[in-house]
C-alpha cells in the first residue's frame, strides 16, 4: 500500500496553506469548500508572505484556524473596514475579506456599500447561505421569500420581512468595483469557476485595480434542515432562481 | 506641508484641534480615519488641507461613520501602523464597540474626544460629560483605556506622541480626552520635531505581532478577540489584567500647583483645570490655602497622590464640567478620610472661577 501515495501516484493533494486541524463546518457546508480554493490560489499565486486576511462574525469566524496566513478577526459586519485600513497603509498587499450574508449585507451594509464604492483594492469573498448559520438558523437579509427559519417560521413574507436583499447586484452599480461575479461550489465545474473567480478577485487586489465582490451562493444544510444533498438540490432549484450565477462586472 | 514653520522651535498660533493635526504628521502617524462632527472638525480639515500623503505618506481617509474609523484602526494598527481617528462625544458613543475589541485583541490605536455636551445629540457647547464613558468605557467585558487629558493647544500637541508610545509599549488603545474649549481656542504652541514614519523593518522588528503577511520564519499571526475554551479565555483576561496593573504602577500622570501647605484641594483635569488655576490665585490672594491636584492620565487615575492629599486637607473638592464622575474616583481613592464634594455644570456652560471660589468657600467653611 506504500507506493500509493508515492509522488508519482499523486493525483491530488491539498494546499500546504490549509493546515490539518479539523474543520469545525457541518457536513456539506459550503465555507470548506471556498476555504480551500482560497489557500489554493493565494498558495499558486505565491503570495502568502503579502497577504491578510480578515474573517467575519459567522460561521467562518474561525477562518483563522485553517488557513495558515496572517488574520485579523473583525467585528461582526466591520471588516470592509478593517481591509480598507490595511489595504491603504500596504498598497502591495493582498488583502480581502471573508464574509456571510448576515454579516455582509446586513449588520455590516454600510461598510460593504462604502468599502465597494471608494473602490478600496481589496477582495471581498461573500458566502451567501441565505441565513444566519452560526447563531441557529434565523432569517437573514438574503433568505428567499415563502422560506422557513427560526424567526420567521411560517415562511419569509414580504409584509413582515421585506424582500430578499440583491446586494451583489447593487455592488455591481457601484463605480469603484471592478469584478463582481456570483458563483456557487456545488459541482465539480462550479468550484472550478468559482476559484477562476477568486484568482481574479486577489489579482485585482494585488494589481490595485478597485473592488471585487466574488458573491458565494451557498448551502448551509443545518440552517435549511436538510442533509446535505437535499441542500444542494434545494439550492439549485430555489437558490439560483433569484441569485443568477455569472459574472455581473468585469472591465 | 507647508515649511513655513518647520524651524520646530517656533512659536505659533494656532486651535487646539489644529495641533492635533499637525502634530499627528509630525510625530510619524501613519494613518488617520475619522468622520466629521462638531466642535473638532478642524482636525480632519486641516489634515485635508495640509496633504500630508504627498509629504510623509500619511494616509487620510473620511470614513462613512465612526463604526467605520474604529474599525479601520482595528486593522491599521493591528497592521502595525500608528493610526488615530477623532471625534465628539456622540461619535466616540458609536465607536464603543471598537475599543472593546481593540483591547481585547490588544491593538494599539488613538482616539482624539473633543467634548461635547450630552445626554444623546446634546450641545455642540463643551462639557466633560465623558469621564465615564472614557475611563468605564461603554464596550463590553473587562477592559481598560489609557486616557490623557490635555489642559493646553501645547498639551493637544504633545500627547498625541505620547498616546501613540504609551499605545504601542503595552498594545492597547489610548484615548485624548479634550473637550471644546480646548479644541476651540487659540494658543501659543511649539510643535513637536519631526519624527519620520517607521519602515516595514521598523515594524517588524517592533511589532512582532503585525499583521502584513507571514514570511516563511514565522507561524501567522492571527489577531482576534475570540476565545471559546473558557481557560483559555480566562488567562487572556488574566493577561489583560496584569498589563493594566502595570500601566497602573507604571503610567500614572498628574501635575500639582500649591498643595504643599494646602487646607483645601481642588481636583481638575482639561480645561476645568485652568479655571481652577484662576480660582486658585484668586484665593491664594484671599489667604485661603488651596492647592490643584491636575490628573492628566485619567485612566491610571492618581489614586496614590489623592490619598496621601487627603490625610494634609480639609477637604477636596472635584470640579469638572459635568453632574459628577470624576468625583467617584476622587471617593474611592480618598476612602472617607475627608469630606469631598463636587461642583460643575452641564449643557455647554463652562462656570467661572468666581462660582467655583463660591462654592468651594461655602462647603468647606472657609
Ligand atoms: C454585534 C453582534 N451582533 C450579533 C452577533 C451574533 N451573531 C453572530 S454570527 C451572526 C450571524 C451570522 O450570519 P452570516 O453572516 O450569514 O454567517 P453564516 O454563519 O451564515 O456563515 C450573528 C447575528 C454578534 N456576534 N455581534
Ligand atoms: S451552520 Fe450552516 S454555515 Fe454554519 S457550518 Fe453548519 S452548514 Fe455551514
Ligand atoms: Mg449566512
Amino acid at each position: 500500500m506504500d507506493n500509493v501515495i508515492s509522488p508519482e501516484n499523486i493525483v491530488y493533494q491539498k494546499p500546504t496553506l490549509l493546515n490539518d486541524n479539523d474543520m469545525h463546518y457541518c457536513p456539506g457546508c459550503s465555507h470548506g469548500v471556498v476555504h480551500k480554493l482560497i489557500a489554493e490560489v493565494i498558495e499558486e499565486m505565491g503570495v502568502a508572505d503579502k497577504t491578510v486576511g480578515i474573517s467575519p462574525v459567522g460561521c467562518a469566524v474561525f477562518a483563522y484556524n485553517y488557513i495558515d496566513i496572517d488574520w485579523q478577526e473583525a467585528a461582526h459586519g466591520r471588516a470592509p473596514a478593517l481591509a480598507t485600513a490595511i489595504k491603504r497603509l500596504w498598497p502591495d498587499r493582498l488583502v480581502f475579506t471573508y464574509q456571510g450574508d448576515g454579516d455582509l449585507a446586513c449588520i455590516g451594509t454600510a461598510e460593504t456599500i462604502h468599502a465597494l464604492n471608494r473602490g478600496e483594492n481589496i477582495a471581498i469573498i461573500f458566502i451567501n447561505n441565505a441565513i444566519y448559520g452560526m447563531t441557529g438558523g434565523q432569517m437573514a437579509p438574503t433568505t428567499l421569500m415563502g422560506m422557513k427559519t427560526s424567526t420567521c417560521p411560517y415562511g419569509r413574507q414580504a409584509d413582515l420581512h421585506g424582500f430578499p436583499l440583491k446586494i451583489t447586484e447593487i455592488a455591481a452599480q457601484l463605480e469603484g468595483t471592478c469584478y463582481v461575479t456570483r458563483q456557487s461550489v456545488h459541482s465539480v465545474a462550479a468550484i472550478r469557476k468559482a476559484k477562476r473567480a477568486i484568482r481574479q478577485a486577489f489579482e485585482n487586489s494585488i494589481n490595485r485595480r478597485g473592488s471585487s465582490l466574488v458573491e458565494i451562493v451557498s448551502t448551509c444544510s443545518s440552517g435549511w434542515k436538510k442533509t446535505p444533498i437535499e441542500a444542494n438540490k434545494w439550492m439549485e432549484e430555489h437558490m439560483f432562481d433569484y441569485y443568477h450565477v455569472g459574472d455581473l462586472k468585469t472591465i | 506641508m507647508d515649511n513655513h514653520y518647520s524651524n520646530t522651535s517656533e512659536v505659533l498660533l494656532m486651535k487646539g484641534n489644529e495641533a492635533i493635526a499637525h502634530a499627528a504628521i509630525r510625530c510619524g502617524c501613519d494613518g488617520y480615519f475619522g468622520y466629521p462632527i462638531t466642535p473638532q472638525s478642524e482636525i480632519l480639515e486641516t489634515l485635508a488641507a495640509e496633504k500630508p500623503w504627498e509629504t510623509t505618506g500619511m494616509v487620510v481617509v473620511q470614513a462613512e461613520s465612526e463604526v467605520a474609523s474604529i474599525n479601520m484602526l482595528y486593522g491599521g494598527g493591528g497592521s502595525g501602523k500608528r493610526v488615530m481617528t477623532s471625534s465628539s462625544s456622540p461619535g466616540i458613543a458609536l465607536m464603543q464597540e471598537g475599543m472593546t475589541y481593540l483591547a481585547g485583541a490588544e491593538i494599539p490605536a488613538l482616539i482624539v474626544n473633543v467634548q461635547r455636551g450630552g445626554p444623546g445629540l446634546g450641545t455642540i457647547q463643551p462639557s466633560q460629560g465623558d469621564y465615564f464613558q472614557a475611563t468605564r468605557g461603554g464596550g463590553n467585558g473587562d477592559y481598560e483605556v489609557i486616557v490623557l487629558a490635555p489642559a493646553s493647544v501645547q498639551e493637544m500637541a504633545d500627547f498625541v506622541d505620547l498616546a501613540f508610545e504609551l499605545a504601542f509599549k503595552y498594545r492597547t488603545p489610548a484615548m485624548i480626552l479634550s473637550d471644546g474649549v480646548i479644541g476651540q481656542m487659540m494658543e501659543k504652541v511649539v510643535l513637536p520635531p519631526f519624527k519620520a514614519r517607521r519602515t516595514e523593518e521598523e515594524i517588524r522588528r517592533d511589532c512582532p505581532w503585525a499583521t502584513i503577511g507571514r514570511t516563511p520564519d514565522r507561524k501567522p499571526n492571527i489577531l482576534t478577540s475570540l476565545e471559546l475554551r473558557p481557560e483559555a479565555m480566562e488567562r487572556h483576561n488574566l493577561e489583560l489584567q496584569a498589563k493594566y496593573r502595570k500601566i497602573e504602577a507604571a503610567e500614572v500622570r498628574y501635575e500639582e500647583l500649591l498643595t504643599d501647605d494646602a487646607e483645601v484641594l481642588i481636583v481638575a483635569f482639561g480645561s476645568a483645570a485652568r479655571i481652577a488655576q484662576k480660582a486658585i490665585d484668586l484665593l491664594r490672594a484671599e489667604g485661603v490655602r488651596a492647592g490643584l491636584l491636575r490628573p492628566i492620565t485619567l485612566w491610571p487615575f492618581p489614586t496614590l497622590r489623592i490619598q496621601q492629599l487627603a490625610q494634609q486637607v480639609r477637604g477636596i473638592l472635584s470640579f469638572e464640567i459635568n453632574a459628577g464622575q470624576m468625583v467617584q474616583d476622587i471617593r474611592l481613592a480618598v476612602e472617607g478620610r475627608t469630606p469631598v464634594r463636587h461642583y460643575g455644570k452641564m449643557g455647554g456652560i463652562v462656570p467661572t472661577p468666581d462660582e467655583l471660589i463660591a462654592t468651594l468657600k461655602s462647603d468647606f467653611n472657609l
